[in-house]
């Protein structure tokens, strides 16, 4: 640790360390584009991977905090804080060009706080109306529901973007600009389509059938958990997590458990751990098995959509019987799980084992071998590892462009450093590749299934907690490998009961940047097959 | 008259004295003896082929799609022609939080809804707003802007609650009368009288 101190402060001495959960650099805004440059193109450090970009306000400041990672250097993550005083025209230079993944996030920023990032492309809002009034996560904005009424006619101006330019003498300049060309041909897919998996909008400029350019619109889910959980305790904020990926709630909820959990200093009794693991992995093969059901009928097989749900049908009787819901199963809860396993859970589970790999033989042959199938997915929607790399995107699309960055290995947490099983990658950059690193994947969870059913050790399934948690003050990072890609959670504390701040870092937020990347130069048919194969989950990118 | 559903006993339902109301309601005005045969061959050709909408923001849109898949199969009870276009659905279900930037493509799509058409808020989020209530940007309920014909609680639903749910619109469906009366268009007016921000729509 002391040696990545030592490199930063003599790239940059202006800047201030502060221990944690993980070192904390405290960097002065003008510094702060042309260290975060070197920390990129630097061969020793090579903090290629930006894992979250956290807007902040901290009453005195408003700023941003990002946590780096260099993948060479064993996934060491580092934490910057870049703060402006100023809350009236708070201004960032953007790290968009050096991480693509920053231009939505940033994005985001500007949209909760009203940060300009300078030299962003696009400084336009993301999720809300552009003409809402305020900045919803200010610790100041006035919640006056006569200032933001319910409007019921449509926003105006959508092609209207804006930057903020700087100059040489440091000047910066604010310049128009238009999302597409005058004379593009602009083709409107959602928010209500049945393709686009949920209430997604995208706007694909179209030259002939080939698409140009694709603008992203999202935000018709979006519902401010963020901002909702700040204003409620943590065991009362669990339930978000289940409603964001629903198709990852364990995972989620999981991650966010460990994340207060850590910031406790609460051990888990190795029962909760070997249960969670286990629901972690149940849930991961019910989503791989919607991902295939919903790619198949996207595709027009609507056999395989009903094959694909049949043994999702299992999984969600297991969730049943034990958690008691089918979807939104509230069942982790801070130091544990909230019941005990049903009796039936080891019988059930065994029998779920033991069909899938025949199953999977099924469903290769009903769809997986199919001309069509193959002529749609295979060497359609690009994806290099660089690009996986630049725009941090985990999970089975990332490992689908050979990208070796599932959390379960390169950073275990819980009881999988213990698990035998392999990480599935492909190396096709293509979309088919996505959709076999998921097919794959329910193999390996079923391995995994395979190794615990047996092993549930006794014990208690939760730790002793104080009936009022309180964390204290800090911050914390905490990720897991959800179903679609690493899943993080920030949580900021005060020393109340309430999160001074928490974000939520979703895999389906990066996923869905890189449409336009990938849906560049191909059919607008593909566009559809491209969004089922990185299957993302709307609300998840919303919150 | 009865409101009958198949396999479903009267008793089965919970909120029987509504509909016994609105058969009152409809026998008392009365009606012409082949209008009254007409009504009652269109109410129950409609109330059997229910094709909604593909309309689901959140999670509740899964349990809607189990409902479609082999285990639930709605496709017996004729609900299973699920439309990608307004202009063909019959009904628009209301599955997930509806939020400030959705409620005018919500609304639009309830426009351009063929007539008669009808809203089930299915799940807390669209029935109330559900956990996200106290958001700034989520709806408090889909009935703040549409009229809501069959509340369906849960969250998300069970399947099971789904097809309670529709079974209900299929009786509401049986008692109205197709010709404006009872149970119809008068209703739908009402509610867009009473928010006063939509007149001059209307």
């Amino acid at each position: 640790m002391s040696d990545i101190k030592d490199i930063i402060s003599r790239i940059c001495p202006e800047v201030t360390f502060e221990e944690g959960d993980c070192l904390l650099v405290n960097v002065p805004e003008p510094k702060w584009y042309s260290l975060a440059k070197t920390l990129k193109e630097d061969p020793t450090l090579n903090f290629d991977l930006l894992s979250a970009v956290v807007g902040m306000d901290w009453k005195e400041s408003l700023g941003v905090v990002y946590y780096l990672t260099s993948t060479s250097r064993q996934w060491e993550v580092v934490a910057f804080k870049v703060s402006v005083a100023d809350r009236e025209n708070p201004m960032i230079h953007s790290v968009s060009d050096l991480w693509h993944v920053a231009n939505f996030q940033e994005r985001e920023v500007y949209d909760f706080y009203g940060i300009k990032f300078i030299n962003h492309p696009d400084m336009r809002r993301f999720f809300l109306r552009n003409d809402w009034v305020g900045f919803p996560l200010r610790k100041d904005y006035d919640a006056n529901p006569e200032l933001n009424p319910i409007r019921l006619e449509d926003e105006v101006n959508e092609d209207d973007t804006v930057s903020y330019v700087e100059d040489e003498k440091g000047k910066v300049k604010k310049v128009p600009g238009k999302v597409f060309e005058a004379d593009d041909y602009v083709v409107n897919i959602g928010p209500q389509h049945p393709s686009t998996h949920g209430v997604m909008r995208f706007r694909a400029a179209v030259d002939g059938e080939t698409v140009k350019k694709v603008d992203v619109v999202s935000g018709y889910i979006h519902r401010g958990i963020e901002k909702l959980s700040e204003g409620l305790t943590y065991p009362q904020i669990l339930h978000f997590t289940d409603r964001m990926d629903y198709m990852s709630a364990h995972q989620n909820r999981h991650c966010l458990c460990a994340c207060i959990e850590k910031a406790m200093g609460l051990e888990i009794p190795r029962r909760a751990q070997v249960i969670r693991v286990m629901m972690d992995e149940l849930m991961r093969i019910s989503s791989h098995l919607l991902s295939f059901g919903c790619t198949a009928m996207d595709l027009g097989a609507t056999t395989a959509f009903f094959y694909g749900f049949r043994e999702r049908e299992m999984v969600l009787d297991i969730f049943e019987k034990t958690c008691g819901a089918r979807m939104s199963m509230n069942y982790n809860v801070i130091g544990g799980v909230i019941a005990d396993l049903h009796p039936d859970f080891q019988k059930d589970v065994k029998a779920l084992i033991e069909i899938m790999p025949s199953r999977l033989k099924e469903y290769h042959k009903v769809f997986t071998g199919n001309v069509i199938a193959q002529n749609r997915l295979r060497k359609v929607g690009h994806l290099s590892k660089e690009d996986a790399v630049n725009y941090a995107i985990t999970g089975p699309s990332g490992r689908g462009s050979g990208w070796s960055c599932d959390c379960r290995k390169v950073h275990p947490y819980s009881i999988y450093s213990e698990l035998d099983f392999e990480e599935v990658l492909e190396y096709g950059c293509d979309s088919f590749s996505r959709y076999m690193v998921r097919m794959r994947e329910i193999e390996q969870s079923c391995k995994i299934l395979a190794q615990l059913v047996d092993n549930i050790p006794d014990g208690p399934i939760r730790a002793q907690v104080p009936k009022i948690i309180k964390l204290p003050a800090g911050r914390w990072y905490n990720q897991v490998e959800a179903s679609r890609g690493t899943f993080g959670v920030y949580i900021e504390s005060d020393g109340q009961k309430n999160p001074y701040r928490v974000h939520f870092q979703s895999p389906c937020f990066n996923l869905v940047g890189v449409m336009d990347l990938t849906c560049a130069g191909y059919m607008i048919a593909d566009l559809i097959t491209i969004g089922a194969a990185l299957d993302f989950v709307i609300p998840d990118i919303d919150r | 008259m009865d409101v009958k559903i198949k396999s479903m006993k009267h008793e089965d339902f919970k909120d029987n004295e509504y509909i016994e109301n609105l058969v009152e309601e409809l026998n008392a005005t009365g009606a012409n003896v082949v209008v009254g045969k007409l009504d009652q061959l269109i109410n129950w050709g409609i109330s059997n082929s229910l094709w909604p909408l593909c309309f689901g923001t959140s999670c509740c849109a899964i349990e809607f799609m189990s409902l479609g898949a082999a285990r639930y199969d709605m496709a017996r009870f004729g609900f299973e022609v699920a439309r990608n276009s307004p202009r063909q659905a019959d009904y628009i279900m209301v599955q997930g939080t509806i939020v400030h930037r959705m409620a005018p493509v919500l609304r639009r799509l309830y426009e351009q809804l063929a007539e008669p058409k009808y809203v089930i808020a299915a799940g807390g989020c669209a029935v109330s707003g559900g956990p996200f209530k106290n958001s700034y940007c989520v709806l408090p309920g889909v009935d703040k802007i549409l009229p809501v014909d069959v509340y369906i609680p849960g969250c998300p639903p069970r399947p099971e609650a789904m097809f309670y749910g529709l079974m209900q619109l299929q009786r509401k469906i049986k008692v109205q009368r197709f010709f404006g009366g009872v149970n119809r268009k008068e209703k739908i007016k009402d509610f867009f009288n009473s928010h006063p921000e939509e007149q001059g729509r209307y």
